[in-house]
């Protein structure tokens, strides 16, 4: 009986869960591909908005969506890249202003970078006159300055995670003559890789979601990620027309988020339990 | 903070024995060169070309220092941290500092520039076709690489050419029908495609005059026009139109005596007054209280709803005969892992009056994000949606660290299940999980997208479009910026250092908490 009761809680919590999803499944697969027409079951089925949704001039999707990969993918890695080497200074040697780095690190983690958006937004009009290629509706601008808050955000997680990987197992290389990089890419990395494996997922799916920065430096349509073309895909009046094109992309974007995540659901809870936080 | 052990009393340590010089010391170096010359190769050339010597000084005696750094075998520490700081201190730190800075000042709309540009501004917008002076037939000419008017008059059709020096005469012009020149000794005459593609070019070019300025209009005709302004250096103070506005330094405007201001202004540091005018404004200071508040029951129902339902179902799944726990799981955590941004989105399209799945299913007609009650509880709903799978995962994984013993313990001792959970589980759940729940906190009290993306921040009062019943502070302070109603950056300025000083406070409560726990600098 009791047990019967956690059931029908589990199962009505599930619903909740499913629900909105399964309505952009039902509006994806929707003939008519408006809003006003869809309903939690799909009253219908076919791929017509998976195919406008590519044979689209004004939202080139395919284009947007390769566009967030690369920044995404990029970002995490370089950006874990940098915070790791930071958190093995930090946890394996001892300097003068480490105290203090440590310190500013948590300070300057504490003011999210989007605050000082107008700053970001002046410097970049200098930097799109001198390098183009590093300016306004570019991946590799958009991509430094995530990088810029690359050691803000990681570097107090990667440290405690670099902790817990004891010391004797350096010293043992250092005693059989392996350079310090040696130690860092053949010792410590193979150690820490799972959960690296997860804060880099965590941290490729939040970049995937940024919107306020990208919006803010993406202007032109081909240069858009998925966060700010879609959501340009429904503003205004195309709110209803284009909804099930949304959902369609919707679900695109997700296959490869959520495949992740099954994938890795074993070394989610862990990772978690350390303090990485999805943005 | 004070547990560190003072690195002072450590002895230092003794450098490393110098090594033979192997095949991968070689390369790495040769690699650093490589890529400093690539980088300076890239970066100097524009510098020059804009004249930035500051900026050029700073590229080349950075990337020397970090030459140094790579070529010695010394400083290792700095090997490791040097890259990701350069990144911190150009896209954060500086931005940050620059921002702090800017809250000082009136910067934003009217106040962009510096005076001289405002001056020039307001002369150059007040400027008006000179009463009786002639309308010249334009012909854009190059002479060398630099463009120039040749302009005739209608009347003695007699040709001058005006460059940014002002007017010479032109002698051996050959006119064509309409007036306009077809070749000149020494100039190359633009053909009509080839001015309308300097278009901007040939708008921007004023020829300077005894009495004012000859512009263009259009691509065929320039008048002569005259600054019905004119800046006075005596008396600091703007003249023409039968008025007088004299510089306030304070306000970064001209005014004339009645109070009026011009509409362009400058840049001046204004000291507190922004902070001031957060607190002491009456309207301002009752919507930025209003603002805090609803901030702060946000963050707070976030956490308390998003846990206590993850909670929920992590306990209810935790039992020994438990079926199907792997379903249930795949099936909890699908909101987190589907892209926030657009289900975000979907959401707020679920409450759409018109057609959104919320009221079409219940058959209401609620207006759900018209009205501050239900949009503050339709947000609250969505970012339940959102949050619970991360707690749902976090429980489940602290829970499997509590060891069954303790509640068996508990029942035995003749505790109800209720009693064990309230007295057992949950304290040891808390320990675990309060710096999350913290961090969890801090991470919705500027959570952007899930107020910009479902609510953007309405519904809006119908007497003050600028702050919404959703609003959060981190919403507030982009439309301030940002939003239609003109850039106010040095307000918004402020508000973000008022949100820094919050977040930060709430910081050091959970380090002081955690560091109880664990050893934050070992």
């Amino acid at each position: 009986m009791r047990l019967a009761l956690r059931h029908v809680f589990v199962l009505v919590v599930c619903a909740f869960a499913l629900f909105p999803i399964v309505f952009v499944v039902s509006a994806a697969i929707n003939p008519l591909g408006t809003l006003a027409s869809t309903d939690l079951l799909p009253n219908g089925a076919s791929l017509a908005n998976f195919a406008d949704l590519f044979g689209s001039d004004v939202h080139p999707f395919g284009r947007w969506f390769l566009n967030s990969v690369f920044i995404a993918l990029t970002a995490s890695f370089a950006g874990l890249l940098l915070s790791m080497s930071a958190a093995y200074a930090f946890s394996r040697m001892r300097f003068r202003g480490r105290r203090v780095g440590l310190l500013a690190l948590l300070l300057i983690q504490m003011f999210p970078q989007f605050l000082a958006i107008v700053t970001i937004f002046i410097i970049f009009t200098e930097v799109t006159e001198l390098y183009p290629a590093f300016g306004f509706d570019t991946a590799w601008g958009l991509i430094l300055l995530y990088l810029g808050g690359a050691l803000g955000v990681n570097t107090w997680l990667m440290k405690g995670f670099l902790d817990t990987v004891p010391r004797e197992l350096d010293e043992a290389a250092t005693v059989d003559g392996a350079t310090h990089a040696q130690i860092f890419w053949r010792v410590i990395m193979p150690l820490v890789t799972p959960i690296l494996a997860v804060t880099a997922m965590l941290a490729f799916i939040g970049t995937m979601s940024e919107f306020i920065m990208a919006s803010v430096f993406l202007r032109d349509p081909g240069s858009k990620t998925l966060a700010v073309g879609m959501y340009g895909m429904i503003a205004g009046d195309q709110r209803n027309a284009n909804f099930g094109m949304f959902a369609a992309a919707t679900l695109l974007t997700a296959i490869p988020t959520v495949g992740a995540f099954l994938w890795l659901q074993r070394y989610i809870v862990s990772g978690l339990t350390s303090g990485a936080v999805k943005g | 903070m004070t547990s560190d052990v003072p690195e002072a009393a450590k002895p230092r340590r003794a450098p490393r024995p110098r090594r033979e010089i192997t095949t991968a010391y070689v390369v790495t170096r040769i690699a650093v060169l490589a890529v400093t010359a690539a980088i300076l190769v890239y970066a100097v050339p524009p510098l020059v070309a804009a004249r930035a010597w500051i900026a050029l000084a700073v590229l080349v005696a950075v990337t020397a220092a970090i030459v140094c750094l790579y070529l010695t075998r010394r400083l290792i520490p700095a090997k490791y941290l040097v890259p990701g700081t350069v990144l911190l201190i150009a896209f954060q730190l500086f931005p940050i500092l620059y921002t702090v800075s800017t809250a000082f000042t009136n910067f934003g709309d009217g106040h962009r520039g510096d005076k001289q540009s405002a001056v020039t501004a307001i002369e150059t917008g007040s400027v008006r076709q000179a009463p009786g002076s002639p309308e010249y037939t334009l012909t854009a000419a190059l002479r060398g690489d630099e463009l120039v008017f040749l302009l005739v008059d209608p009347e003695t059709r007699r040709v001058q050419t005006g460059s940014g020096e002002g007017l010479a005469p032109l002698e051996g012009a050959r006119l064509g029908v309409t007036g306009k020149v077809l070749a000149a000794p020494g100039l190359t005459v633009l053909t009509a495609p080839q001015a309308a593609a300097r278009g901007a070019e040939i708008a921007a070019l004023a020829v300077p005059t005894a009495g004012g300025l000859i512009k263009a209009n259009g691509l065929s005709r320039a008048v002569e026009g005259r600054a019905a302004l004119d800046y006075d250096p005596a008396c600091d103070c703007v003249r023409g139109d039968g008025d007088t506005w004299t510089a306030d330094e304070a306000r970064g405007y001209f005014l004339n005596a009645r109070g009026e201001h011009l509409a362009q202004g400058w840049q001046v540091g204004v000291g507190l007054d922004n902070f001031a005018r957060v607190l002491t404004n009456p309207t301002i200071s009752g919507y930025f209280a209003g603002v805090f508040g609803w901030n702060v029951v946000f963050a707070l129902a976030s956490v308390v709803t998003t846990f206590g339902l993850g909670m929920g179902v992590a306990l209810a799944l935790h039992h020994p005969r438990m079926r199907g726990t792997r379903f249930y799981r795949i099936a909890l955590i699908l909101p987190y892992a589907m892209p926030s941004f657009a289900m975000l989105l979907v959401w707020r399209d679920l409450f759409n009056r018109d057609f959104g799945l919320v009221n079409q299913s219940l058959g209401l007609t609620v207006d759900w994000m018209g009205e501050p009650v239900t949009a503050r509880f339709a947000v609250i709903l969505v970012n339940l949606w959102l949050g619970f799978p991360y707690m749902f995962l976090v429980t489940t994984g602290a829970l499997q660290a509590i060891p069954r013993e303790l509640t068996e313990a508990a029942s035995i001792d003749g505790a109800s299940p209720w009693h064990a959970f309230r007295r057992v589980t949950l304290p040891l759940l808390l320990v675990a999980l309060t710096p999350l729940l913290i961090s969890s906190f801090a991470f919705n009290f500027n959570n952007f997208n899930a107020i910009q993306l479902t609510s953007e921040g309405g519904p809006f009062p119908a007497e003050n479009p600028q702050v919404g019943a959703t609003d959060l502070l981190i919403t507030y302070t982009f439309r301030l910026a940002f939003g239609t109603g003109g850039a106010q950056f040095g307000f918004a300025a402020a508000i973000s250092v008022f949100i820094f000083a919050i977040v930060a406070l709430i910081s050091v409560v959970t380090f002081r908490r955690t560091r109880r726990q664990e050893e934050v600098y070992a």
